[in-house]
């Protein structure tokens, strides 16, 4: 008799996603990349500092913090009691090793107490630490704000440090150069107001392959809604202007896309503190809106750019609220799939999870709506812990990851809670990953790649396009 | 705009059968009406060739692609259109002699004798004035300005390349203005909108001289004064003095040549002198979150919530008006008084030339017309155009598609009831 | 002693009253004056209905998530929090004194053995956030001296409090000692980290009329 042990495969000893996580980051701790942080090397930040005069330093940060901040700041910082109870809702802090230095108030004490305690006498290291703590250890992502029993708004405190750094002339190179683009041209990538318009005709010849009547209607007046995109869809991921166009013309919406400045609503302006641009691109995108008398803006699957249209930018103008109401892609999606207006052709074969952004859970509280969605197009939503309104960051939020590739190691390491949040999904034999927000998808991605989780990330826009009923389709 | 050569006889004439004309191409896009009403046109595939058809007809050319379809104030045809990979602007069906790379952004004179429109050729950018394009083409341009007179042309242009993310360059100043072609000399870290006086000659801009202070430079000069911002300056027809919004101390006011003129408000923009610069207008926000108009720094007592726009004046100055919007419904002001109506939409209000009478386009509940002095128009359809007065101001233009036809009717304001 | 007695008992309780009451007028007005000149938003956007959600998710145990998380952190601060204002208003021997020279009403006093329990929660609370502040490195970081001043100026009049009743130590010297830290500590609320018993309502009702009114979403 044959030996059957010949046919039979030994069990691999394959890991858990979770325990590759913890191997990788036990790698990672022994190769000193955690160390290597503070070594980090930025143009932008370097040589500003390197100009810095201490007059320059006071004068710049008793400006702000005393001539621009008010009763608002004054509560916040008098009010903190050093608790600490906002440390645990921090993926900076908890991806660190619960490093006391990255907590909430941690980052606080570092840059905003310094300066009061200091009334602005900062040496030029102490200002690159504020840039740095600022600008790549937090995404003002507010999850710290719903852990604060005051309610203390660390994202504001830590924007105000942004604002004294932009002044400052200190800001990191790759997102001071996404603000220039955002001066010079009115979008985040340097879109030249042909270029806009061609690539739209571009994608409505690519979708008339498929959808023959299809049209993107470019400076339509008085359509029923304007559809607002960030400038890297153009550039970058023209295949979403197609999938929105083929979802909301199957639909059967009345839409229209400006010709002109003003159809880019993403604001990296406002993570920089350089409130003068923010107010200037915002005044550009509903102003351009206002001129197609529009009902309203449908805004694509973005998570900052929502929070600039929708109550800071605005508010900077003199809009107590939106001028022209503002709807994000999700709200929009939910609104057309309740009504019967897209239905599913066939589901998404396999069970998702869903990584809320940020500024549309905190930011609007969306998450039901993008959950409704989810479900109604694949075999339905698995949980990740803790979710929605308590989400934890993707930390390429709040111009983190447009801080360019200098910090992107930091970046992705300083998010392995994120990382296990993920694997653990993956665990459960979870692949796919909706997410409605273009950081998201930037910063999960880095995440997935790095710690090699192998999962598979969507948009909203993604599975409705693919397995959305299309009538109008030719076979 | 010119009205006196146009047909003014009181009555209803049907001009075109939108659903026929629908009927004889694959699809029609959204129609645009003449100035004068006496045509409607629009985007027409026709067997997968693109045209512009005018009433029932089509221009001779096709192409691959038309769109920026628009009508200047002496009722020529425009249109951007693809053909063979270039691009070509039309006029009433014939293309300018000359390709461009691409072409965009239509710009008329005052009586539309002058056409010009923003090119890009080979990756350069500037302006064709009537065909003619600039002698120098740039890295970039834009905020393109045309005179009203069509004499000048002008852009924000950027006078040098940038490298990718080299921050360092850019802060050393790549912008200025080209006026016809020609740069300032000045170079400032960024333009935003130009502004050209009435006669063509001079321009004004708001510009950025770091990253944190701006002016307004004229002709090449920033004025001495710096703000925390600025929105687009105009020029003072009686003196050529130029005028723009400023933002100093966190609150917005005007100032005239760099010196603050107006008092201050949480916002300030939009401002516009009338035609002889006796006065002086602009949207302003008295309190945060409350709109209204100013006119010579007097703000109305009527404010809405929303939005506050298209501020117009009459010819003569002595009347303003602008709309405004508080729960989504729309109000049109005129001289601080709203009309009684609530619009789910509005368009810029009209004045007669005497200024005794505004028209504006609304819509209702998915209709559209037109209402003078607060009375709306017995007819509403499902789309309407701009209205436009007589000479004599006691006529109303009203160019309406009702039930898939379009109709020209010259109306007596006593008719709005 | 009986001239430090008449002092603490005399002239100085008006002061700490004063400078209690005062500062807190200060407190609360410059904190207004300020918001409405300079802090628009917080005025426009503030909704009562949401910051009284909050203020009831954040008072009461256990309503919100992180309170939830911190199960032994919040049985102490709420204790604590309730020690320190049942304490000195429901003492009989407070009341009597309030009643006799100033007020000349009174109410009903709270058992003295209650009074005493919760004057040790108070004290044994402030040995607890001691613990926290020297042993829970987040919390280490972000502690100054100034934060253990702060937790001796609380603990200081419920020590001497508990002492006096007992009768550890010299009555009299306890009694006016106890006065005195009582004062140091009146005195002290709106000038001092403590005024978060003032500020409490602005910053958490400015967040929660945010979250709630503007964005949708709750902030407990």
């Amino acid at each position: 008799m044959a030996d059957i042990a010949e046919n039979t495969q030994a069990a691999t000893d394959a890991m858990s996603y979770i325990e590759r996580v913890a191997a990788k980051s036990a790698q990672d701790k022994a190769d000193g990349k955690y160390a290597q942080f503070a070594s980090i090397k930025d143009v932008g930040v370097d040589d500003g500092v390197a100009r810095l005069t201490p007059e320059r330093i006071e004068k710049t940060i008793n400006q702000v913090l005393r001539g621009e901040c008010g009763a608002r700041m004054r509560a916040y910082v008098q009010t903190c009691v050093h608790c600490g109870l906002c440390s645990d809702a921090c993926h900076h802090y908890l991806s660190n090793d619960k490093d006391p230095k990255y907590s909430p108030v941690g980052k606080v004490k570092r840059t905003i107490w310094k300066m009061l305690e200091k009334q602005g006498k900062l040496t030029p290291a102490e200002c690159r630490e504020a840039v740095v703590v600022s600008q790549t250890e937090c995404n003002l992502c507010r999850r710290c704000q719903q852990f604060c029993p005051f309610g203390i708004d660390v994202a504001y405190m830590i924007q105000t440090v942004r604002r004294i750094c932009h002044k400052l002339g200190i800001t990191p190179q790759y997102i001071q150069d996404t603000c220039h683009s955002h001066a010079s041209t009115l979008n985040q990538m340097w879109v030249k107001d042909d270029e806009w318009v061609d690539t739209l005709q571009w994608q409505e010849d690519e979708a008339r392959d498929e959808i023959p009547n299809i049209r993107i209607p470019v400076g339509k007046v008085g359509a029923d809604f304007m559809y607002s995109v960030i400038a890297p869809e153009p550039k970058f991921r023209t295949h979403l202007i197609y999938q929105a166009a083929v979802i909301f013309d199957q639909a059967g919406c009345d839409w229209t896309m400006p010709a002109t400045p003003g159809w880019d609503n993403s604001d990296m302006a406002m993570f920089t503190g350089d409130f003068e641009t923010m107010g200037r691109i915002k005044k550009a995108h509903y102003e351009a809106a206002q001129k197609l008398r529009v009902k309203k803006i449908v805004m694509g699957e973005c998570g900052h750019a929502f929070r600039s249209v929708y109550d800071v930018g605005n508010r900077w103008l003199g809009w107590k609220m939106p001028p022209v109401p503002m709807v994000h892609s999700i709200e929009f999606f939910y609104e057309l799939v309740k009504a019967g207006r897209i239905r599913p052709r066939e589901l998404f074969p396999e069970r998702v999870t869903f990584h809320d952004p940020c500024n549309t859970v905190r930011g609007r509280g969306l998450h039901e709506m993008g959950r409704y969605v989810a479900n109604a197009f694949t075999q339905g939503v698995v949980e990740m812990a803790p979710n929605k309104v308590f989400n934890i960051c993707c930390n390429a939020g709040g111009g983190v990851i447009n801080c360019g590739p200098p910090w992107k190691t930091k970046r992705v390491l300083s998010n392995r809670y994120k990382a296990e949040q993920l694997a653990r999904m993956k665990d459960q034999g979870i692949n796919t990953i909706i997410s409605p927000c273009h950081n998201c998808h930037g910063g999960l991605e880095d995440i997935i790649h790095y710690y090699g989780l192998e999962m598979h990330l969507m948009f909203l826009g993604d599975l409705l396009f693919k397995y959305m009923e299309k009538p109008g389709a030719v076979e | 705009m010119e009205t006196s050569g146009w047909n003014w006889e009181p009555g209803d004439r049907l001009v075109a059968d939108i659903g026929a004309i629908k009927d004889k191409y694959e699809w029609v896009e959204e129609p645009y009406a003449s100035p004068d009403g006496e045509t409607i046109a629009a985007v027409a595939n026709s067997e997968g060739e693109f045209t512009a058809c005018v009433n029932d007809e089509a221009w001779e050319n096709t192409f691959e692609r038309v769109w920026n379809l628009g009508f200047g104030p002496d009722g020529r045809l425009t249109a951007c259109a693809s053909d063979m990979g270039e691009w070509k602007f039309v006029v009433d069906g014939e293309p300018w002699e000359e390709s461009f790379g691409y072409v965009w952004d239509t710009h008329f004179s005052a009586d539309g004798s002058v056409i010009a429109a923003a090119i890009q050729n080979d990756g350069t950018y500037g302006m064709a004035v009537d065909g003619t394009p600039w002698e120098n083409l740039f890295e970039n341009a834009t905020a393109f300005a045309l005179s009203v007179d069509g004499a000048h042309s002008a852009a924000a242009i950027q006078a040098k390349e940038l490298g990718q993310a080299d921050i360092k360059r850019y802060q050393e100043g790549l912008y200025t203005v080209a006026v016809d072609g020609t740069p300032w000399e000045t170079l400032f870290t960024n333009v935003f909108g130009v502004t050209l006086s009435p006669d063509g000659s001079r321009a004004a801009a708001e510009v950025r001289t770091n990253l944190y202070d701006f002016t307004v430079a004229v002709d090449g000069t920033p004025w001495s004064a710096r703000f925390q911002g600025v929105w687009k300056p105009l020029f003072d027809p009686r003196d050529g003095s130029v005028v723009a919004p400023v933002r100093q101390g966190g609150k917005w006011s005007l100032a005239r040549d760099g010196h603050l003129i107006w008092s201050q408000y949480g916002q300030c923009w939009h401002a516009a002198f009338s035609a002889d610069g006796a006065r002086l207008a602009a949207i302003v926000s008295p309190q945060f979150g409350r709109w209204t108009v100013a006119v010579d720094d007097k703000p109305w007592g009527l404010t809405f919530g929303e939005m506050v726009t298209d501020l117009t004046l009459s010819a003569d100055g002595a009347r303003a008006a602008a709309l405004g919007k508080d729960g989504g419904k729309w109000a049109v002001m005129v001289d601080g008084k709203a009309w009684a109506g609530r619009y789910d939409m509005a368009w810029a209000p009209v004045f007669s030339p005497d200024g005794a009478h505004v028209a504006a386009k609304v819509e209702k509940g998915g209709k559209y017309t037109v209402a003078v002095d607060g009375k709306e128009f017995a007819h509403a359809g499902e789309a309407c155009f701009d209205p436009a007065f007589s000479p004599d101001g006691s006529l109303v233009l009203v160019k309406m598609i009702e039930n898939g036809k379009y109709h020209r009717r010259v109306v007596p304001v006593a008719d709005f009831k | 002693m009986h001239a430090f007695y008449a002092l603490v008992s005399g002239p100085l309780v008006w002061a700490a009253f004063a400078l209690f009451l005062g500062g807190s007028i200060w407190k609360i007005a410059s904190l207004m004056a300020e918001t409405k000149a300079k802090d628009t938003y917080v005025v426009e956007y503030w909704s009562w209905s949401h910051a009284f959600a909050s203020f009831v998710h954040w008072l009461v145990p256990f309503m919100s998530t992180n309170s939830r998380r911190q199960p032994v952190m919040t049985v102490v601060t709420f204790l604590f929090h309730i020690g320190i204002v049942l304490v000195p208003l429901f003492t009989l021997g407070h009341l009597v004194l309030l009643e006799e020279s100033v007020l000349g009403v009174s109410w009903a006093a709270l058992p003295d053995s209650v009074v005493d329990a919760a004057a040790w929660i108070v004290v044994l609370g402030c040995v607890y956030f001691a613990w926290r502040r020297l042993t829970l490195p987040e919390v280490r970081f972000v502690t100054s001296a100034a934060d253990f001043v702060i937790l001796l100026v609380v603990a200081a009049p419920f020590v001497t409090g508990i002492m006096a009743y007992h009768g550890w130590g010299d009555n009299l010297l306890m009694t006016s000692l106890h006065m005195l830290c009582g004062e140091i500590m009146l005195a002290a609320i709106p000038f001092t980290r403590l005024s978060h018993m003032l500020t409490f309502w602005y910053t958490r009702g400015y967040t929660a009329s945010e979250f709630g009114a503007v964005r949708n979403v709750y902030d407990w």
